[in-house]
């Protein structure tokens, strides 16, 4: 039955059009991961022989054991933003005759062998093996790597607990915030030791193996409550269906200023509230004004002006890049409705373009408050929000033609989010970065105005052309109108 | 009002549809027929430029629709579910359907009016968004939105499937007003062999891509469609 289900999975994996449409993306994916093991295998080996270097009194073994804590603390937290719950297409194989149980525990099963849990060990097995050459004793050796084992593997499960309580909430991220910034904050101010905690208890475990009941039956306990809470999602009425939602109606009159795109706009601002995925992108908005926050009180940052391009387009330009990425996908689910009603592509993507244009000039004015670390804070605020207008807007409704992906808009935000997090940046940097250069180069060779009126000329360049440039970008999307279509039509 | 000539669709190997000629005059209720995989949705796809055609074109009032636009404000379809949008309530789906078809909330109000008994309040002031609607439901308000701002060419892909029998004992009688009063021309395809012949003054019927029937509906076609049918 193992086999089967792994099949299962192995071709919804390679068969989707996903995966056979962006090998690049997990080339990325694929050093990234090599990466991760090089650095771990390096830690593996070097962390005996610099510990006793650094520290030639102490035993290394316990100084490792003193910092357990920050290491699966972190190891959560990298679980909540990245691991994801392995999800199944579960509803075809309720009516086949295989036990409710046996899913469950393929489904666990497989998250006990994620790429997660195996990285420790390329640190663990060198350090234990380095141990035994020192002169360790074999027992005490051993207890240690198969309780760290098991530590991961607690780590492994309590975070899908965590995973599913706070994928319900609108900010899922919040709760393992703040949970684990209490037990740092407890920690780091010495109110409760939790360091010295898990420590003692590690030291105390491995010089008596029995104690090693103790983490194994935890492991055992959340691997239940798992098996429990998923049991009960395995109806179709339960999670497998959507909870129905009263609609709440606006007319939102207000659009109607904006002439023909209006019905449109109307829709675009529907789409960012009624549906959890793109809301969530709403929110990370609130993040984003804070971001300037981390550079302009920073000395360090003082004189490096360019930094402040950096900040000024990310403040002023945060909704857009997350929300601009993803047009034309967000209307994949009805694309072929579009295509086929009486609408003018350029109006469509005129409605887009209004809608960024917008969220920057709010911005911007949300972001004055920043004038407080000085008016040349303001003046580059104010140029990357007139540049993100006029360059960042286009370059974003151009590279959206490229979009493939199928955004499905029912799905639960929480996961999807995760999902995307990390490609989502990577594409945004050169969003942020190529200003950073129009603005240096002036301002290295001539002075900080001329560096401003590089990035106002460039934004204004391409606003007074945004007619011209609309016209270019919308025959590329009729040229590539039978591909998308295509493409959202599969579910990925 | 519509002139196929020449269609073929391939995907590789494989030719899904091949239409030599076909034409279909203005007013014509016009209904389609075929075992699946017969090409009555790809017909309907090639009709709206959603795919491209391998060879041949088709004209839609004159117009290639694969080279102009300008077909769209007359023409109107349901096809599957992916013409509805998940997020609205069916209200606002058909004030932004009539918006683009030039038509303000009260005119979209006005038209819903006689609509009432067909959507058996189920539907309108339910506060409910189309995604939490059943599926037939759902395809009572797809079907319905098509119809708004007096379409003269209206495509539904299997219009009956997923209705309950009153729904579509009502959907009948609607389509054939339609046919009468303004001159539409109705495009359906269906499993149903006994309710096309009731609505439609035409079937053709496909297989495997190829048009292999053109029937003038009388007396005799659902007896003739269903001798074809039973191998």
């Amino acid at each position: 039955m193992i086999s089967r289900f792994f099949s299962l999975q192995w071709k919804q994996f390679f068969r989707s059009s996903y995966w056979q449409k962006s090998m690049a993306l997990n080339i990325v994916m694929v050093f990234f991961a090599l990466y991760f093991i090089l650095m771990f295998l390096g830690l593996g080996f070097g962390l005996y022989p610099i510990l006793k270097d650094k520290f030639p009194n102490q035993d290394p073994l316990l100084i490792v054991n003193g910092f357990l804590f920050y290491w699966l603390l972190g190891d959560l937290l990298m679980r909540f933003f990245f691991q994801k719950l392995p999800v199944m297409n579960i509803k075809p194989l309720l009516t086949l005759p295989i036990k409710r149980s046996s899913i469950i525990h393929y489904v666990l099963g497989k998250s006990a062998i994620s790429f997660f849990n195996f990285l420790p060990l390329f640190t663990v097995i060198p350090f234990g093996v380095i141990l035994l050459i020192n002169g360790y004793g074999a027992t005490v050796v051993f207890t240690w790597m198969l309780l760290i084992i098991t530590l991961t593997l607690i780590t492994n499960f309590l975070n899908f607990i965590i995973e599913s309580k706070s994928a319900e909430t609108e900010l899922s991220f919040l709760p393992i915030l703040a949970f684990s910034g209490i037990l740092f904050g407890l920690t780091y101010f010495n109110i409760v030791s939790f360091n010295d905690l898990v420590g003692s208890a590690v030291n105390a475990i491995t010089a008596n193996p029995f104690l090693l009941i103790i983490p194994i039956g935890m492991l055992i306990l959340l691997y239940y409550t798992n098996f429990i809470s998923l049991k009960q999602k395995l109806y179709i009425d339960r999670s497998l269906k959507a909870k129905t939602e009263i609609a709440t109606t606006t007319d939102m009159a207000w659009t109607r200023r904006f002439g023909s795109v209006a019905p449109f706009l109307q829709l675009d601002l529907k789409l960012l509230w009624r549906n959890k995925r793109p809301r969530s992108s709403v929110f990370i908005v609130a993040i984003g004004l804070l971001y300037g926050l981390i550079f302009y009180p920073n000395p360090v940052y003082q004189n490096m002006v360019s930094f402040y391009v950096f900040v000024g387009i990310f403040v002023t330009g945060i909704f857009m890049i997350n929300f601009g990425q993803f047009i034309p996908a967000w209307d994949s689910g009805y694309y072929k409705l579009l295509m086929s009603q009486n609408i003018k592509y350029k109006e469509y993507l005129n409605s887009k373009y209004t809608l960024m244009m917008m969220s920057a000039i709010l911005m911007f004015v949300i972001s004055i408050p920043y004038v407080y670390f000085g008016w040349k804070v303001l003046v580059v605020h104010f140029a990357a929000m007139i540049y993100n207008i006029g360059v960042n807007t286009h370059v974003l409704l151009y590279g959206g033609s490229f979009n493939r992906k199928k955004i499905d808009l029912t799905q639960r935000a929480a996961f999807n989010y995760q999902g995307t997090g990390a490609v989502q940046w990577i594409i945004g940097f050169p969003l942020m970065i190529i200003p950073m250069i129009f603005f240096y180069i002036p301002y290295k060779f001539i002075n900080f105005e001329a560096g401003i009126a590089t990035l106002i000329i460039l934004g204004i360049i391409g606003i007074v052309f945004h007619e011209k440039i609309m016209k270019g970008i919308t025959k590329r999307y009729i040229d590539t109108k039978y591909k998308m279509i295509n493409a959202f039509d599969q579910d990925n | 009002m519509i002139q196929v000539t020449n269609i073929s669709k391939k995907y590789v190997q494989t030719t899904v549809l091949q239409l030599e000629n076909l034409e279909i005059p203005k007013g014509q209720s016009f209904g389609l027929v075929g075992n699946n995989g017969a090409g009555k949705t790809t017909f309907f796809n090639l009709l709206l430029d959603l795919i491209q055609p391998t060879t041949g074109a088709i004209t839609n009032n004159e117009i290639q629709v694969d080279k102009s636009e300008d077909w769209k404000p007359f023409t109107a379809a349901f096809i599957d579910e992916s013409f509805l949008i998940g997020y609205l309530t069916p209200e606002e789906y058909f004030y932004f359907i009539g918006e683009l078809r030039g038509m303000n909330k009260a005119d979209v109000d006005t038209f819903l009016e006689p609509f009432e008994e067909l959507f058996n309040g189920e539907i309108i002031g339910k506060r409910k968004y189309l995604r939490d609607l059943s599926k037939g439901n759902q395809k009572k308000a797809g079907i319905v939105a098509a119809l708004i701002g007096n379409p003269e060419v209206i495509i539904l892909d299997e219009p009956f499937a997923n209705l309950d029998p009153t729904t579509q004992i009502r959907l009948k009688k609607l389509l054939k007003s339609l046919t009468e009063e303004n001159k539409a021309t109705i495009l359906i395809s269906s499993h149903d062999l006994g309710h096309v012949t009731e609505v439609c003054e035409r079937i053709v019927v496909l297989e495997k891509g190829e048009l292999i029937k053109d029937i003038e509906t009388s007396e005799a076609t659902l007896k003739e469609l269903e001798g074809h049918f039973s191998v």
